[in-house]
């Protein structure tokens, strides 16, 4: 049995180099989707993995597949988007919501317009969904550089952004700390989505993100207790998806997002805090 | 109560507004150092957008309102549309250390010294028993509270107060205006906006009656006539889609 977890391992460098991008990947996004997820803001990040693509695109075009002009592109077009939807709700009527929509909407369109001029459908695949086997070194440095500054930033903007999300306006009252640590944030958000579509492509990367982060809330009360569970949870997921792709001969993106995606289930149905079941149990309320 | 002759606040022909339509216009005066407030007006009076032009959060559409020397960081200011995230996970004793943003900041810790002053802001709002209790799971009155609490570590020298008894019951109001008449005796300047007038007369010395402009303003009783409430009911008119452009000058209202 112990053989079976370990073996494809040991054997295979490939397999290797996947397990450690992934825990690496797993240290750094899902604290940051933890935060994503109580400002409310779980869509967000999906409209910002979309919104990297074209930038990859033009890293794509430059340098072929290549790592670090891929990310550079990915992180300067996630960075203008959200510099340019930030200003427009600053400056106009609309929303932070609809100004993101309307940008990550004309981004994700000039991306795949970009790829499918010059590149073939299989190079759009590999840019749409991430090729987890095939991580080279600069690759895993990447994500591994990303996930050390995630975790040192946020250990530096822990307090306001805990307040950013729980009463903003007090926030914006007491410090002029609110839109730079919203802005440094939004910067994490775009730097994870970039390292981790190396691995899961630009769509799915969302997923790891995000999908530990929705599965903590419903095992932990606060929020640094959340963000252990979020990536535990994400490691556990990386091991085991790795695993079933390996015997089942799946694809490796999603049968790790899948993973996960069945913890959320698991959670959601049991969770200890606000799980489905524990609402339908008839019990006895308490005296006080 | 040391008495400084110079104003806390002082408006100079302040207009602010939205849009530029005024919500509030031509307002002249001082309120006194120490002083004890009433804002008090019709839904629509200006009252919140005043408290708001206070603290910066809009910008004067003409005229202008000093500060004298105080730092916007001394004041201290309990908004009626609060955007506080109620599911938010965290605890009772956490939401109310934020008070002390300004010793703390990004990054020191909150030590014993620190503890034992959030204790005490806890234990004055009889919230002693809910320090570990996370705010979802608390009333509307105990989170009421929980703002003031904070409010009181806040140790501001100015404090506004947009309808803090918005539907809080009796017990907690006297409990809370109990606090506001410490702060006052503390010499903190304190205006409050409310629309019960009888605990307006009971507990405040001064009010500024508004209506879109100033109607009156001056001792609580002088102040709240039926002449005066009945000028600001007819004064304060909605927002008019094509009003002309305001050409009135500098006028000292009284």
């Amino acid at each position: 049995m112990i053989h079976a977890l370990i073996d494809p391992f040991v054997e295979f460098a490939f397999m290797r180099r996947a397990l450690v991008g992934c825990f690496a990947l797993s240290l750094g996004a899902p604290p940051v989707g933890v935060f994503l997820m109580l400002r409310r803001l779980s869509l967000m990040g999906d409209a910002m993995g979309h919104a990297i693509l074209p930038g990859a695109a033009i890293g794509f075009l430059v340098a072929g597949l290549s790592v670090p002009a891929m990310s550079l592109g990915g992180f300067i077009a996630g960075i203008a988007v959200v510099l340019l939807a930030g200003f427009v709700t600053r400056s106009t009527v609309l929303r932070e919501d609809a100004s993101l929509a309307a940008f990550y909407l004309v981004s994700l369109a000039l991306g795949v317009l970009i790829v499918s001029v010059k590149g073939s459908s299989i190079d759009l695949l590999h840019v749409l969904f991430g090729a987890v086997l095939a991580l080279d070194d600069s690759a895993l440095i990447l994500i591994a550089a990303i996930a050390t500054l995630t975790l040192a930033t946020l250990a530096v903007i822990y307090r306001p952004l805990v307040l950013e999300c729980f009463d903003p306006s007090f926030l914006r009252s007491v410090s002029p700390m609110s839109s730079p640590t919203h802005f440094l944030f939004l910067v994490l958000v775009v730097l994870n989505l970039v390292g981790g579509f190396q691995a899961l492509g630009t769509l799915m990367v969302v997923g790891i993100m995000l999908l530990p982060a929705i599965t903590a809330r419903f095992w932990a009360q606060d929020i640094s207790n959340m963000i252990v569970v979020a990536v535990a949870s994400a490691f556990a997921a990386s091991f085991i998806g790795l695993l079933l792709s390996y015997y089942a001969n799946l694809p490796t993106g999603p049968a790790i997002i899948l993973t996960i995606g069945a913890f959320y289930l698991v959670s959601m149905l049991i969770g200890m805090q606000g799980g489905l079941l524990w609402r339908l149990l008839p019990r006895k309320h308490l005296e006080a | 109560m040391t008495q400084d002759p110079r104003p806390a606040i002082s408006f100079h022909n302040l207009t602010l507004g939205y849009d530029r339509h005024p919500a509030v216009h031509h307002i002249t005066g001082d309120v006194a150092r120490g002083e004890l407030l009433a804002l008090v007006g019709p839904n629509g009076a200006g009252k919140s957008t005043l408290l708001k032009g206070i603290v910066g959060q809009i910008k004067p559409l003409s005229g202008s309102l000093s500060l004298d020397g105080l730092k916007l960081r001394e004041i201290a200011y309990l908004p009626q549309q609060i955007d506080i995230d109620r599911s938010f996970p965290i605890t009772v004793f956490d939401a109310v250390a934020m008070g002390l943003w300004h010793e703390i900041g990004t990054w020191r810790g909150v030590d014993r010294g620190r503890t034992v002053a959030v204790q005490d802001a806890l234990r004055t709002l009889g919230l002693q028993d809910l320090a570990g209790r996370s705010v979802g799971a608390l009333s509307g009155g105990q989170f009421q509270r929980v703002l003031f609490a904070r409010l009181l570590l806040q140790d501001a020298a100015i404090i506004l107060l947009d309808e803090p008894f918005r539907a809080v019951d009796t017990k907690t109001v006297d409990d809370l205006l109990r606090l506001i008449s410490r702060w006052h005796q503390e010499g903190r300047t304190v205006i409050a906006a409310l629309h019960d007038l009888d605990q307006v007369r009971a507990h405040f010395p001064r009010t500024l009656l508004l209506a879109r402009e100033v109607v009156a303003w001056g001792p609580t009783k002088q102040v709240l006539t039926p002449k005066n409430l009945a000028k600001s009911r007819q004064l304060t008119e909605a927002w008019d889609e094509h009003a002309e452009i305001c050409e009135r000058g500098e006028r000292v209202s009284a």
